[in-house]
């Protein structure tokens, strides 16, 4: 099961900003939820976010249950140099997923 | 635009089906997709392929349709090669009457064609693996217009779908047609109630925070009105879809579509 | 129905201004709060005393949710920074989820554009909120308004 979708541009101008989408797939379980016998579903969702370009943070989000399953993300990034963007992000259970992308500077 | 392609494709297999002088309740040039009835921020997260979380399941399920698989290792692609190209048109023609198994819809087709051709553990209805797999079959023909035929063997199954959609259920002793036939475009309490096609499925639902088939559609609807829902794979929901496919013949496929 | 004229007109003009109010909902953005943020008590203690300025940030989301599980919300800050000056963060409040604090975006990097999409969770109409924090301390703030309502029908699948 791929953990992500990712979407950068496929060239990006160098000092300015672009656009970075990525949806992860992650039912990002809410805790309040009760399963067909009335017990409690466990609350798991993504708490930390992290998105490195040339292994740098450059953006980094804090989820909670607020945030829909199936989290979408679209922010932006400074274009540097062409390297990769990498994304890495944990949940509740401990279980980490990630994804990357490259972008190539112009 | 759009409505005259629309009406040109609905007319086109009209004229090429005689099978079709049966009454459609709905004007065929009335037809309107769901995607007409729900909010502005759910239309655009089904425009847009980036934004739209049924793809995850697009891309699941492309993986799935290149994993070997069963006694022998073959994978989908093994038989059928190229999703693009032998899978292009196919979920347009679903539920489709099979020789040996009956009315089949698409997933119970991908599900037959692992255990009997792959040798492989089936997957059950509504697990993840088999929404994946359909949503991606059925994303191959994604633009194309709905045309299941009715005739023959289909006849039956197309009659019993007819009757079960026309009948009252339930608590709320309500029938399908009530709603969907003769109150679409009204106000059920915030929401506006569709013409109840199913061209849009297997559809990332809101509601369901994830994809599902459009007989778990068909059993929700069944839960809102209080009637008892038949299990997944139920005979009678597969009827449905006929008849619902029928009942939707010219509008566009849009899976992955998004629903409330 | 009501034989008293006054009821009367005083319900229907109300159920028309609702009514209206629906009606339009989907084409109005959410506007922010005229004059001050809701009293979120995570709010309160987030800030500490600290008054946000009510410019710069701009928060969207549907006035009428399609549905309440999954929201789509923009937040944007609005405006020229330098390195004096530059968005550290934007936290989210909500007046009426469990979890307060929905979410915070950090930008460890300086980029000319601070502008967040996302989907959240909404447990109920509530208002939410966005706080920008800037490097040299000062706060810009932002509300908005949705109407969460429940399926037409029950889904218990």
């Amino acid at each position: 099961m791929p953990d992500a979708r990712v979407n950068v541009p496929a060239s990006v101008a160098r000092g300015k900003p672009f656009e970075v989408r990525i949806i992860i797939r992650h039912p990002m379980e809410t805790g309040y939820r009760t399963d067909e016998s009335g017990k409690s579903i466990p609350r798991n969702v993504i708490r930390t976010f992290v998105c490195r370009y040339g292994g740098e943070p450059v953006f980094t989000a804090r989820l909670s249950s607020g945030i829909a399953a199936n989290p979408y993300l679209r922010f932006f990034v400074t274009a540097k140099e062409s390297g990769q963007l990498t994304f890495e992000w944990t949940d509740d259970s401990g279980a980490k997923g990630s994804e990357s992308a490259a972008v190539t500077v112009v | 635009m759009l409505r005259t392609l629309r009406a040109v494709a609905v007319l086109a297999v009209l004229a090429a089906d005689p099978a079709t002088a049966q009454q459609h309740t709905l004007p065929l040039g009335e037809l309107r997709s769901g995607v007409e009835f729900v909010g502005a921020s759910v239309r655009a997260m089904q425009a847009d392929d980036l934004a739209n979380p049924g793809f995850l399941w697009v891309e699941s399920g492309e993986k799935l349709w290149n994993a070997p698989a069963g006694a022998q290792e073959r994978s989908c692609a093994s038989c059928h090669g190229d999703a693009r190209t032998s899978m292009r048109g196919v979920a347009t023609r679903y539920p489709r009457h099979d020789e040996a198994a009956g009315l089949l819809d698409l997933e119970a087709r991908i599900g037959r064609c692992r255990v009997e051709r792959q040798k492989a553990a089936p997957w059950a209805r509504e697990s993840d693996e088999l929404l994946a797999i359909t949503t991606f079959v059925a994303f191959q023909s994604r633009g194309l217009p709905l045309g299941v035929t009715i005739d023959g063997p289909a006849r039956a199954a197309f009659e019993r779908g007819r009757a079960f959609y026309e009948a009252r259920h339930g608590q709320m002793n309500l029938a399908c047609t009530q709603c969907h036939d003769g109150n679409w475009g009204k106000r059920l309490l915030n929401e506006t109630i569709s013409q109840g096609h199913g061209n849009a499925f297997p559809a990332y639902r809101l509601e369901w925070q994830g994809i599902g088939s459009l007989q778990r559609r068909i059993r929700a609807c069944l839960f809102g009105i209080r009637a008892e829902m038949p299990p997944p794979g139920a005979p009678e929901l597969t009827d449905v879809e006929l008849y619902l496919a029928w009942r939707a013949q010219g509008l566009p496929l849009e899976a992955p579509g998004v629903r409330r | 129905m009501s034989t008293h004229g006054f009821h009367k007109s005083c319900t229907r003009r109300r159920l028309l201004q609702t009514g209206a109010a629906l009606a339009l909902a989907p084409w109005l953005p959410a506007h922010a709060a005229a004059d001050a943020l809701p009293d979120i008590p995570a709010l309160g203690a987030f800030l500490a005393g600290r008054k946000p300025r009510l410019s710069r940030v701009r928060f969207e989301l549907p006035q009428l949710a399609d549905n309440g599980q999954t929201v789509p919300m923009k937040v944007t800050v609005d405006g020229l920074f330098s390195p004096e000056s530059r968005v550290t963060a934007i936290h989210l409040f909500s007046e009426a989820n469990p979890v307060p604090e929905m979410a915070v975006f950090e930008f460890p990097a300086p980029v000319e554009r601070v502008e967040v999409e996302s989907r959240v969770r909404l447990a109920a109409s509530q208002r939410v909120v966005a706080v920008a924090t800037m490097s040299d301390n000062v706060l810009y703030a932002a509300a908005a308004e949705v109407i969460v309502t429940i399926a037409g029908c029950m889904d218990g699948t």
